[in-house]
């Protein structure tokens, strides 16, 4: 926009690469971190020979739950993020193309959206009570049911952006040629809707991958999820610097692999969220 | 977001009559496709609508019931004890939510402000360097998708006191160690920078959505008319992306005074309450005190001040939503 020129451009240049520096240095430190044995990070050493053994203590260590972290919160992750795309798209769809009363959509709107600004830990404690009473307390089952609650509001948010910038003209001519709402549904809006999809699905299985504040409380050893699992080798007496490191590069590979291959997606998806 | 623009606050009042009166509407307007279609409309509703009143608006109602009383474990079943005066009492002489609310305050504007300016300027400086587009992009979002707590396990050991990168740098120029996260004057700061570089690049998205949105011909002519740099940007750019910054605003704002995940990590509040922020207060009350009662009185405070700031904000500043 402001197109800089000559030493301005370089100067901007120059700052640009600061601020990439910034944000990549702490992953690149943590990274040699994580290769390196206990005594080589007491004494900050820069040079040093590279090890794999705090990554395999982290996974097949004998005191670690790593890997049944690790497990917990691909199926969390998974499951919740198909089902909150299939009920919220369904709902965005519903309240983007279908007649509903205007305080319907409201209250409906309204509510998503308080329930998506308070901080989440005020409704933990009548989560865990209510989960005690029904027996889901400390089971997969309900912290799948309190991911796809709090993926909810994102994804019809998301999903109502894109069906709203699909003509109505295409699903009137599906209707006209015969097709039911639920068909013209199906057959034409929903495979437009696939981008929409694809962000709303990628953004969906992140947030739950990184949630903390609710697996912390609603776990118990064998539930606990990856976050929990980085938090334990941080709060031990004895903290485990290498393994902490190396648990943390672990729970950074979705996100790396969003990076490489869907951070189109993601971009839209963040923006779009916020700014529509 | 368009329907929920004119909410804001006053939307969790009506929603329990929004699930009750889903037959109201198709009976009021008759004709409006067949049975079928019919049931394909509330069909595609009733999920979302089941799961919100099941694990939202259950579990509020339930916060009022909670909030007046006292709530005992016995033998594994729950005791219920009617006790509001116990729990209000407590609320007035809780001197760790004061020290709570006040460096959550602090945390929040403070980040808030660094990170729309870093933001920004970043945004119009990524604008103006059109080699960089694609490479500052991706490396921006990666903060942003990492998990806070793998953000907040990395800084901790950046700030460790012995072999932390921080403390090596300040070695290098001769300088003290410093306790990052165990001096109590520097320990807040600590947290907020970490707070400014993991969410900086967010504000950045947003905004650069902004910049590259607005119309050349404005800049241009903006341009021919001999404004400088400043001139431009001042009085051009900023008015014109006025609904963005407004956003970004907004959602950090609210997400600042959620913050958990990385105070945790990094502190859990510590030392002493040095560190101590609302979330991390809430969860101490709740699940390390185990006062599930007086926990749910101070969630509806909360629930309560967020509802008021929403409400002002939406006055003061109509455009965000």
């Amino acid at each position: 926009m402001l197109a800089l020129k000559g030493r301005e451009l370089w100067i901007g240049y120059a700052l640009l690469a600061l601020s990439i520096l910034l944000v990549v240095l702490p992953f690149l430190w943590i990274l040699m971190t994580s290769f390196k044995y206990q005594i080589d990070i007491y004494t900050g050493a820069w040079v040093f020979t590279p090890t794999l053994f705090n990554y395999a203590d982290v996974l097949f260590g004998p005191r670690s739950d790593f890997l049944t972290n690790v497990g917990n919160s691909l199926i969390v992750a998974a499951v919740s993020t198909v089902v909150v795309l299939v009920i919220g798209t369904l709902a965005a769809y519903s309240l983007a193309k279908l007649p509903w009363a205007p305080w319907i959509s409201k209250a409906f709107l309204g509510w998503m959206l308080l329930f998506h600004m308070i901080p989440v830990l005020t409704i933990v404690g009548p989560w865990y009570l209510l989960f005690q009473e029904i027996g889901l307390y400390a089971t997969l089952t309900g912290l799948i049911l309190t991911h796809i609650t709090i993926n909810l509001p994102m994804t019809v948010w998301l999903m109502m952006a894109f069906f709203r910038d699909i003509p109505v003209e295409l699903e009137e001519a599906a209707r006209v040629d015969g097709c039911r709402r639920a068909q013209a549904f199906r057959k034409v809006v929903l495979p437009l809707a696939v981008p929409g999809l694809i962000a709303a699905g990628v953004i969906a299985f992140v947030f739950s991958w990184n949630e903390f504040s609710i697996a912390l409380n609603l776990t118990s050893r064998g539930t606990a999820t990856v976050p929990v699992g980085i938090a334990q080798f941080a709060q031990q007496y004895e903290i485990q610097n290498g393994q902490m490191a190396a648990a943390s590069m672990i729970s950074t590979i979705p996100a790396m692999l969003l990076m490489l291959f869907g951070q189109r997606f993601v971009v839209q998806g963040l923006t779009l969220g916020s700014v529509k | 977001m368009a329907e929920a623009r004119q909410i804001g606050a006053d939307g969790r009042l009506r929603s329990t009559a929004a699930a009750a009166g889903d037959e109201a509407p198709a009976a009021a307007r008759p004709g409006r496709g067949t049975a079928h279609d019919r049931w394909f409309r509330y069909g595609t509703l009733l999920p979302a609508v089941v799961l919100l009143l099941m694990l939202t608006v259950y579990p509020t109602v339930n916060l009022l019931m909670m909030s007046v009383s006292t709530i005992d474990f016995v033998q594994g079943g729950q005791v219920w004890n009617f006790t509001p005066a116990r729990n209000f009492g407590r609320l007035l002489n809780d001197h760790v939510f004061a020290i709570a609310l006040k460096n959550t305050l602090i945390f929040v504007v403070v980040t808030v402000v660094a990170e729309m300016v870093l933001g920004f300027a970043l945004a119009l400086l990524v604008s103006g360097a059109p080699r960089a587009k694609g490479i500052v992009r991706t490396l921006m979002i990666l903060p942003i998708l990492v998990p806070p707590v793998a953000i907040g396990s990395m800084w901790k050991l950046m700030y460790n006191y012995d072999f932390g990168i921080f403390n090596q740098a300040l070695a290098v120029f001769g300088a003290m160690p410093l306790g990052w996260l165990s001096d109590p004057r520097i320990a807040l700061a600590s947290v907020i920078l970490v707070d400014i570089w993991h969410w900086t690049p967010f504000v950045f998205l947003i905004l650069f959505a902004g910049v590259e949105g607005l119309p050349k011909e404005v800049l241009e002519a903006a341009r021919v008319d001999g404004a400088t740099t400043w001139q431009t940007i001042r009085k051009v750019i900023i008015p014109l992306m006025m609904p963005s910054i407004a956003v970004a605003f907004l959602f950090r704002t609210i997400f600042a005074f959620k913050v958990f995940d990385e105070v945790y990590l990094l502190t859990s509040g510590g030392p002493g309450t040095a560190t101590e922020v609302v979330s991390l207060h809430l969860y101490k009350v709740f699940f390390e005190q185990n006062n599930l009662g007086y926990g749910a009185l101070l969630s509806l405070v909360i629930i309560v001040a967020i509802v008021t700031f929403l409400a002002t904000a939406r006055r003061f500043a109509p455009e965000a939503r």
